[in-house]
């Protein structure tokens, strides 16, 4: 465990001071140091990463406390990202003057139709896009949407005390059918090549310099909050009923709570994180697409949380972001071995750092304490 | 006569084909404290199982004040102020002492309720006189999974007394003591058992003697005799099956 094993009042204490502390530090990396330090390319890189991270976050929630492994986090990620496409693909439809099929799309009289609907000869827009139109069902989507899903798929499983590693079997078919319903369903869905070619965010021209600077803002703001949400959740009441839970679940339905409703509760905020990220990611990555839906985005999300350390929320993020930087590191020079470094990684973090570099460094703090008195 | 708090009425579970419970009736009255008794494998856990939803009878009725147990599922059971000590103490390890009070407190247990529970003046005054009934005062900020097995038996002991509970079920609360653990223990379930019902299961008769009323015995998932201890004792088939050796 990365707590110590007493702890007295003062250093209660100097754990809350730490938690502030590494949370004020990762703030302040995200808003000012990243912006000062990195040129518009390598900021809309970190922007990426920090949309992975979300779903980090969650897992951490989920996995670290709850103990339940999800395989599926792809899958929220994935609705959160295809909500935010398709209202910038029909606001991009919509707007004559930047729809690059405008020509085409007036002599085939399917102006107001996303450009890979007419080429998929699909003529009229399906009923279930037509929502999509509005900011702010798009939005209520995003946040309601993955929630409830994963709370239905949760309970029902939980309920019938389906857990372990047959739940996570259950997170991992999810994804693949994801994957294989998005992919399958190109004239609705983009299909393969997912949905891209958006210009604007309620008029806002998405390739301005000015509205990345503001999305990137806004990622990790929002970012910062989810962190902190997760904090809140932990050090309630309800955070150490998911402990007991992830130690003996059935100890603690004779101490009166039913643990199929936690863990579905938490499920639900994992997944209404991950589509925050998957919305934040669309935006600003300018795609959505079946690739970042799958069973293998899905699994490298459980690694950023295993590499930051699965018991804390702030490692969950430097996780992401470490990853994230080491993936883009190979894929500019050595592509075909990312998939071996991943492998080798998860398996060393696994072994030899089950709460990743956040217990090291808990490890290391608690040496020094000891050190010094 | 005073009132039965439990009526379990012709209750059977079979594993299999193996009937471990048969037939059992069994009742406990109000404020009664009730020691079950029998050798190894005669059903004693799997009974308090069923009363506490654990495991499914295959037939029978449990009642418990106007609730039947067998129409609901375990924190249903619990909520309604049955408490459960499991064999193997079963607390929560890596959650310290108070930590594991402060989540048996019988009030908002459920999902948003316990997201903004604050912990108030009256439960820590309830933890602090529990903590200090099961010889824990001094380690309310230790990991539970750092107790002694002692320990860790008082502290399921403690957690039921956050719960407060009608119905007390412990299952062997002194495996694994000490002789001076026993006495104390002993002293601890005389004063808790003031004012509700208990049903201890305990192998050590000298541990029996100390605190039971009446006296159930139990014997392949039957019935072979109940009473006061003395007319237990010289029960001549009691004799023969389990005391004699
Ligand atoms: N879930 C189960 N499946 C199969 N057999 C069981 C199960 N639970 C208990 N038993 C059997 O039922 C009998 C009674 O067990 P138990 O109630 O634990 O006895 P006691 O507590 O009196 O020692 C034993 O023979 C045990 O093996
Ligand atoms: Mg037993």
């Amino acid at each position: 465990m990365t707590t110590p094993a007493t702890s007295t009042p003062a250093t209660n204490i100097r754990s809350n001071l730490w938690g502030v502390g590494s949370y004020l530090l990762l703030a302040l990396l995200l808003l000012v140091v990243f912006p000062l330090a990195m040129d518009v390319f390598r900021l809309g890189l970190a922007a990426k990463y920090m949309s992975l991270a979300f779903c980090a976050v969650g897992i951490v929630l989920v996995w670290g406390y709850g103990g339940i492994l999800s395989l599926g986090q792809g899958v929220f990620f994935g609705l959160g990202s295809y909500f935010m496409a398709m209202f910038l693909k029909l606001e991009a439809a919509a707007n004559a003057d930047s729809s690059s099929g405008t020509a085409l799309s007036a002599f085939f009289g399917t102006a107001g139709l996303p450009d890979f609907m007419a080429w998929n000869s699909v003529e009229v827009l399906p009923w279930w896009w037509e929502p999509f139109h509005h900011v702010s069902f798009t939005i209520l989507a995003i946040l309601i949407g993955p929630p409830l899903v994963a709370f239905i798929l949760g309970y029902v499983n939980f309920r019938k005390r389906v857990g372990g590693v047959y739940f996570s079997i259950v997170t991992l078919a999810l994804s693949a059918i994801m994957a294989i319903v998005i992919i399958g369903q190109q004239g609705y869905t983009g299909g393969v090549n997912g949905i891209t070619d958006f210009k604007t965010f309620l008029g806002m021209d998405l390739d301005n310099e000015r509205a990345k600077f503001v999305m990137y803002f806004i990622t990790a703001g929002l970012l910062l909050l989810c962190v902190a949400a997760g904090a809140f959740i932990l050090r309630s009441r309800l955070g150490r009923v998911l402990v007991a839970i992830r130690d003996r679940e059935d100890r603690v339905r004779f101490s009166g709570y039913d643990p199929a409703m936690f863990k579905a509760f938490i499920f639900a905020v994992a997944a209404m994180f991950s589509a925050i990220g998957g919305a934040m990611f669309t935006i600003q990555v300018g795609l959505a697409s079946p690739s970042l839906v799958g069973i293998v985005p899905s699994v490298e999300m459980v690694i950023y949380a295993a590499v930051g350390g699965r018991l804390s929320l702030i490692g969950a993020v430097y996780g992401a972001l470490l990853v994230g930087w080491a993936k883009t590191f190979f894929s500019e020079n050595f592509v075909e071995y990312w998939f071996y470094f991943i492998g080798v990684l998860f398996v060393v973090v696994v072994m030899f750092l089950p709460t990743g570099l956040a217990g090291l460094l808990d490890k290391v703090r608690t040496r020094m304490r000891r050190a010094e008195g | 006569m005073a009132s039965l708090i439990l009526q379990v009425d012709g209750l059977t579970v079979s594993f299999d084909g193996f009937k471990a419970v048969d037939n059992l009736n069994f009742y406990v009255e109000q404020d009664e404290l009730r020691c079950v008794i029998g050798p190894n494998g005669a059903g004693k856990t799997t009974l308090l199982d069923m009363i506490c939803g654990k495991t499914k009878p295959t037939s029978g009725s449990i009642k418990f004040k106007n609730h039947q147990l067998t129409d609901m599922i375990e924190y249903q059971i619990t909520r309604a102020g049955v408490g459960r000590k499991f064999q193997n103490p079963s607390v929560y390890e890596d959650l310290t002492v108070y930590e594991n009070l402060d989540i048996s407190w019988p009030k908002q247990r459920n999902v948003l309720g316990s997201l903004f529970f604050r912990r108030d003046r009256k439960m820590a005054e309830k933890v602090e006189s529990v903590a200090t009934q099961i010889f824990l005062q001094d380690q309310l900020r230790t990991k539970a999974g750092l107790l002694s097995h002692g320990q860790k038996q008082w502290l399921e002991i403690g957690m039921l007394l956050m719960q407060d509970p009608d119905l007390l079920l412990l299952d062997e609360p002194v495996a694994g003591m000490s002789a001076r653990e026993r006495e104390q223990t002993a002293e601890l379930l005389n004063s808790i058992s003031k004012g509700r019902s208990t049903v201890v299961i305990e192998h050590d008769m000298a541990f029996v003697k100390m605190i039971a009323h009446k006296v159930t015995v139990l014997h392949q998932g039957k019935l072979l005799a109940e009473g006061s201890m003395d007319q237990v004792q010289s029960d001549p088939r009691v004799v023969e099956t389990y005391l004699g050796h």
